[in-house]
């Protein structure tokens, strides 16, 4: 059988695996009646409607033609890395991986950490120009944030300020 | 009159220096992000939501909503001037306004667009401030069963408005209720979906599905595009000022316009976005003047309607907000949000518990939309200079911010985490063309609905009925089915297919 739209038959295929695991989820949960609902009764009816509308989305996509097969096209691979990335390293160098035992690095070096990481994502990359960049967003976040809006950040490595 | 009373009380709020400083600078940080092409009011929103956390809850929401209108704006001019949508519901104006820009006419556009915001944002505003009061009256008669039936209501507008499959839509919405549900079920304690990880008892973060899957799914699908050339008109924009005949073919535009994004506003899943297009749509059927531009070649008209008709539409679709409780749609949802982190139940109760912040609120509207107008045409130098900085200098800062705000929610990274996890489902959704938009209201509308649909069932003890039984569920159910049914009948189906792909 000949997938007519491919984009439709993997969102369908991401509804049916979705609501099956939340379905299958809400029987850990006391499902309960009608008149009186448990915690799994609307996760549990929600669920089997996500499956099934997953399975009708996914027949549609195998009956229905399309003009040019609806294809997905390629993944940008890189963006998605360079981005996804760059904000997990905030995330680590800001608070640290207290499990791993790294430690906070700070505000400032999670800026340019980040900065850094981020701009590979584009199609160009000059080390200067982003260096300029990460600087003048370090200053700007920290006028910003700490000092204007006194959001509270570590802004410097823990084992500078103790 | 008790409307102007009302009106003078929430004047007297929204006119006190603090909370007219809170509105420019909402206006001001607005614009400057919505300006930024790909970045819509949701996106901008969410980014700028952790800015006012520290501010007592009137001028936080002062600030928001200063927030949107500014997103709004700022993205009509990144429209006109670059021809990228900033956000959705400016996609009509790119059509007649970057024709207007190319032919030497981007002061006069961005003048209609700013004038007609105006006078739609006046008029809005009055409109807002007088359904609430009855509104409210009817939102106070609502039983469980009501707002329940008024929330299937709500979630299927909006999936009519979704631009893609209907069905695709139906199941974002699912997915969000689902995903809404996840944490601790407040009647029983069970946390639900949580794996043991106490961060998940809480719930999802509804910043981090916004920013995840609207601010980087968003812009890793646009580095994922070969950088096109741009024309920006860096040039000076000399010449604001429309003349004498453009305001004459713009003034009736923008009342029509304004009088179509008000009705569009108000009903449940509308919105910006249908009253630009449903805007445009009924300016292109009017017959052109002898003389007259054509449309599509950079007519007044084709620029002041739309943007009349998506700023009339933002301010009536604060009503069901402010009076049901119910965000009719994604920038509402953060709204609700916003006002959950500030401790106020948005719901009929606002308006007689805290009439200061609730008329407050809707006197800012007025004087946001004030300020955009003041904001945005002598300063229009600025904001172009901003549109020449390339997006390679943008996409991390924008990130960066976003990190930040995900951060300062909770001081705690494992918001980061998820909002990481979230980039790669929103990239994910895009590929695969899944409307994103109605998974946020979904989400917000889970607990809701989960928690109305119980009290229902628990009144009439297990017996489905109620909701057809009642007279007001049954008609607000009766309504979603009409809608349901008005959309896929062939004639309306291909037509709507057509509006959102022709353009």
């Amino acid at each position: 059988m000949n997938i007519k739209s491919q984009k439709d038959f993997f969102s369908g295929l991401f509804y049916t695996v979705a609501g099956s695991a939340f379905a299958y989820g809400a029987t850990n949960y006391t499902v309960g009646t009608g008149a009186r609902m448990g915690p799994g009764y609307f996760p549990l009816l929600l669920g089997i409607l996500l499956a099934l509308i997953g399975a009708f989305v996914m027949f549609k996509a195998l009956t229905v033609e399309t003009q040019d097969g609806d294809k997905i096209g390629s993944w940008a691979w890189k963006p998605l890395l360079f981005i996804i990335s760059g904000n997990v390293l905030f995330g680590i160098l800001l608070g640290g991986l207290p499990s791993l035992g790294v430690p906070a690095m700070g505000l400032i070096a999670a800026i340019f950490g980040t900065t850094l990481v981020v701009s590979l994502a584009g199609d160009t990359f000059k080390l200067k120009e982003v260096l300029v960049l990460a600087t003048i967003l370090s200053i700007g976040s920290y006028g910003a944030f700490v000092l204007l809006l006194k959001l509270q950040f570590p802004v410097w490595p823990t084992f500078i300020t103790g | 009159m008790e409307l102007f009373d009302n009106l003078a009380l929430g004047f007297g709020v929204a006119f006190t220096f603090q909370n007219l400083i809170y509105a420019f600078i909402g206006c001001l940080l607005g614009t400057l992000i919505g300006v930024l092409p790909g970045v819509g009011p949701v996106a901008t929103i969410a980014m700028l939501l952790p800015a006012t956390y520290a501010l007592p809850p009137v001028a936080a929401l002062i600030m928001l909503a200063g927030i949107y209108y500014g997103a709004q704006y700022g993205g009509s001019t990144t429209a006109i001037l670059v021809n990228l949508p900033g956000e959705a519901s400016s996609v009509v104006t790119m059509i007649d306004g970057y024709q207007m820009a190319r032919k030497g006419r981007a002061g006069p556009a961005l003048a209609a667009a700013g004038l007609g915001s105006f006078f739609a944002g006046c008029v809005g505003t009055l409109i807002l401030a007088a359904f609430a009061g009855p509104l409210t009256e009817v939102a106070f008669k609502f039983g469980p069963a009501e707002y329940f039936s008024l929330m299937i209501l709500g979630l299927i507008g909006a999936v009519v408005l979704a631009s893609g499959s209907l069905i695709k839509a139906v199941g974002m919405i699912v997915l969000g209720l689902l995903m809404g549900l996840i944490g601790t079920d407040v009647n029983s304690g069970v946390a639900r979906f949580s794996f043991d990880i106490p961060e998940l008892t809480d719930g999802v973060g509804f910043i981090t599905i916004a920013m995840g899957v609207f601010g980087y799914g968003e812009i890793i699908s646009n580095l994922s595009k070969p950088e096109e050339e741009r024309e920006v008109f860096t040039a000076k924009v000399t010449g604001l000022m429309p003349t004498a005949e453009d305001f004459k073919n713009m003034v009736p535009a923008v009342l029509r316009g304004t009088f179509l994004g008000s009705a569009l506003g108000i009903l449940p899943g509308g919105g910006a976005l249908l009253a630009a297009f449903a805007a445009y749509t009924i300016e292109k059927k009017t017959k052109l003047k002898p003389g007259e531009v054509p449309f599509g070649q950079g007519n007044i008209r084709g620029v002041a309607s739309p943007e009349s008709a998506n700023n009339s539409a933002s301010q009536t679709s604060f009503i069901p907000l402010l009076t049901l409780g119910i965000p009719p749609n994604a920038v509402m949802a953060l709204m609700v949000g916003a006002m959950t982190i500030h401790n106020i139940q948005p719901g009929p109760q606002v308006m007689t518990s805290n009439p200061e912040l609730f008329w407050g609120l809707i006197a800012s509207m007025w004087i946001g939309n004030a300020m955009l107008i003041i904001l945005n045409l002598p300063l229009i130098g600025i904001w172009i200079k901003l549109l020449t900085v390339p997006y390679r200098w943008l996409f991390p800062a924008i990130v960066l911010f976003c990190a930040i705000g995900v951060y300062s929610t909770n001081n705690n990274t494992w918001d980061i985490w998820m909002v990481a996890m979230f980039g790669v489902v929103g990239y994910t959704f895009i590929k695969l063309g899944m409307e994103p938009a109605p998974l946020l209201l979904g989400f917000i509308l889970g607990p809701m609905m989960e928690e109305n649909l119980r009290r229902a069932m628990l009144l009439s003890r297990g017996d489905w009925s109620v909701f057809v039984t009642r007279p007001l569920s049954a008609g607000l159910l009766a309504a979603a089915v009409l809608l349901l049914v008005i959309v896929a009948l062939p004639s309306i189906k291909s037509k709507r297919e057509e509006a959102f792909v022709e353009e």
